[in-house]
């Protein structure tokens, strides 16, 4: 696994306060991990601070499961 | 009960009668209070009357620029900010006829756009710590309106719905979002009034007397207390029963 998956699925254990098994490449934020909105929200803003990405409302929006996170981050990184 | 010690605030307007009270109330509850507003050498005077625990930051809120980095040096200079007074406000009364479309915008952008960028700045940390309390102050003439202040009426109305907007968005991460809306409080301007005016004014008031800043403060302190936590959304007037709403 990439050093990017494994961040991201840190982030979204620690926030979310889910097991760490549950936290698949393909599990959706809301249906499959139990976020709300605002948690939504809060992953993108922490995305950003620990990769140091801005990510703007568009991107955001389509960002719903933990693959489109990582992803948009590493499409960020490599350009 | 309403202990604060610990806690960081910040009072905007704090050079006003209202704001340096609230400012005195909250530092008095045991927080460390940042005092911010456009008159430098104010805001220098009420810090040596606070004495510890007090940080100056003037900044002016018509700059868009202003609330992001005025939040940025309090929790540079204080810690963590856990509590955001919006309580800076200005008025540019006439009647609608007059009133052009400068001076319209001039109130919104200070009385109402000020204090949403400083909640949308303040509340990213307070939303990851879990606890937050951020209290505006309205005017009994945002919901009772007020001839002559079409302006001033629209953006203390606005911080009301506004509030309670943010209020249900975070209300599940431990941050409160609440109004203080203040009736008619002694002040240069009220003292400046002529007899007959005053006694027309007092008149409408149930309590007989009108509102001292002391009287405002103590509902802010409330409302920023760890006992407040199950308040929010809500406008507390407080008006010597002028309305009752």
């Amino acid at each position: 696994m990439s050093d990017t998956a494994d961040k991201v699925k840190k982030i979204v254990v620690e926030h979310l306060g889910v097991e760490e098994s549950k936290v698949t490449t393909e599990a959706s934020f809301i249906d499959d991990l139990g976020a709300d909105s605002l948690d939504t929200v809060e992953l993108v803003m922490a995305f950003e601070e620990a990769f140091g990405v801005e990510i703007p409302d568009d991107a955001a929006e389509k960002i719903t499961t933990v693959k489109d996170a990582i992803d948009y981050i590493e499409k960020q990184k490599s350009a | 009960m309403f202990d604060l010690t610990g806690k960081v605030a910040l009072v905007t307007g704090a050079t006003g009668g209202i704001g340096a009270a609230i400012a005195t109330a909250l530092h008095a509850q045991g927080a460390s209070v940042a005092l911010t507003g456009r008159r430098e050498a104010e805001l220098a005077v009420l810090a040596e009357t606070l004495g510890g625990r007090v940080q100056v930051v003037p900044a002016d809120l018509a700059d868009p620029a202003a609330p992001a980095a005025l939040v940025e040096q309090v929790e540079a200079g204080l810690g963590p900010l856990d509590i955001l007074v919006n309580n800076a406000g200005f008025t540019r009364d006439m009647l609608a006829l007059r009133m052009g479309d400068a001076d319209w915008n001039a109130v919104l952008e200070v009385d109402l756009t000020a204090p949403f960028r400083l909640a949308r700045s303040a509340l990213r940390g307070m939303m990851k710590r879990r606890s937050g309390r951020i209290i505006s102050i309205a005017s009994i003439v945002g919901v009772t309106g007020n001839a002559g202040q079409a302006n001033y009426a629209a953006a203390k109305a606005g911080l009301i719905g506004m509030s309670k907007s943010l209020a249900q968005e975070v209300a599940t991460r431990g941050v409160t979002v609440n109004v203080v809306a203040p009736g008619f409080v002694q002040t240069a301007m009220t003292d400046a009034l002529p007899e007959a005016a005053r006694t027309a004014l007092l008149a409408r008031i149930p309590t007989q007397r009108m509102g001292t800043p002391a009287d405002i403060a103590a509902a802010v302190a409330y409302l920023a207390s760890p006992e407040a936590a199950w308040v929010t959304g809500q406008t507390l007037h407080v008006n010597g029963g002028m309305a009752m709403i």
